[in-house]
């Protein structure tokens, strides 16, 4: 299967900017079905970001981050060329990691 | 004799037997990466995220309450069309972020997301919420120890919680 994970990491020569988006429905257990029967919650709880084995950056998520996570954000350290190491898992105890290279 | 022949054998086996053990150690690495990182980090904050209203989940992520501050910018839409797709931002000029959190005030459960902005991470984040309806999206930023909130009230024509 294809990864989930779908990831650009920049970096200008000092600060890397990562933008990471992550197929899943993130559903919050609160709507129904055309049968009316309700969803159940299925939803990434935490996503991290690893560089050089130090996590650069955690999330912690509920069910109210929108359908296919979107999520921003920079950090300082890393060279073009280097590994990113990204890695999600949802209330079900699913999971999926993939690594990135820093352009 | 007897004992001569079944101390190499047994000690075959406990060697076997270590190889296995270590074996199903290195699978269990290689399978479950995850929750060996999050148990070294943070614990996912599951009490926070099941409070109602966002003071309670304020308290439950941090212990303590937040006074506002214009050195925290939150970036939200005034009117978002789609409320199942609402984008949010927030950036500070507040020195030493620990980390940062958003909380939409009406929703089921008020607290949405939480990032932990370790050393060397610019404490800026931007991300996609849901909003059941129009009502107030509130940034939290933990500075030295401080928790510092931004907040603004979007209005949602559509509601994300529709189905």
């Amino acid at each position: 299967m294809a990864s989930t994970i779908r990831v650009r990491a920049i970096s200008n020569g000092e600060v890397t900017e990562v933008q990471a988006l992550i197929q899943h429905p993130m559903d919050t257990g609160l709507v129904k079905d055309a049968k009316g029967d309700l969803i159940p919650a299925h939803f990434i709880q935490q996503l991290t970001f690893e560089h050089n084995g130090r996590t650069v950056f955690l999330a912690d998520w509920g069910p109210a981050v929108a359908r296919d996570p979107y999520v921003k954000f920079s950090f300082k350290g890393a060279a073009k060329g280097d590994d990113l190491k990204i890695a999600w898992v949802d209330n079900t105890g699913a999971t999926d990691t993939m690594m990135a290279k820093i352009q | 004799m007897t004992t001569d022949d079944s101390l190499p054998l047994s000690r075959r086996l406990v060697l076997k037997g270590a190889g296995a053990v270590a074996l199903i150690g290195l699978c269990n690495l290689a399978l479950l990466p995850m929750p060996a990182i999050a148990a070294a980090n943070d614990k996912y904050p599951e009490n926070a995220f099941k409070q109602k209203s966002d003071a309670d989940a304020i308290k439950a992520l941090y212990g303590r309450t937040a006074e506002a501050s214009d050195k925290v910018k939150l970036d939200a839409p005034e009117i978002a069309e789609n409320g199942s797709v609402v984008p949010v931002s927030v950036t500070t000029t507040l020195a030493s972020v620990t980390s940062i959190s958003f909380f939409v005030s009406e929703n089921p459960n008020a607290l949405a997301a939480s990032y932990v902005i370790p050393e060397g991470t610019l404490p800026h984040v931007a991300n996609r919420l849901k909003m059941a309806k129009t009502c107030n999206v509130i940034a939290i930023v933990e500075s030295e120890g401080k928790l510092f909130s931004a907040t603004k009230e979007v209005k949602v024509t559509v509601g994300g919680c529709g189905g």
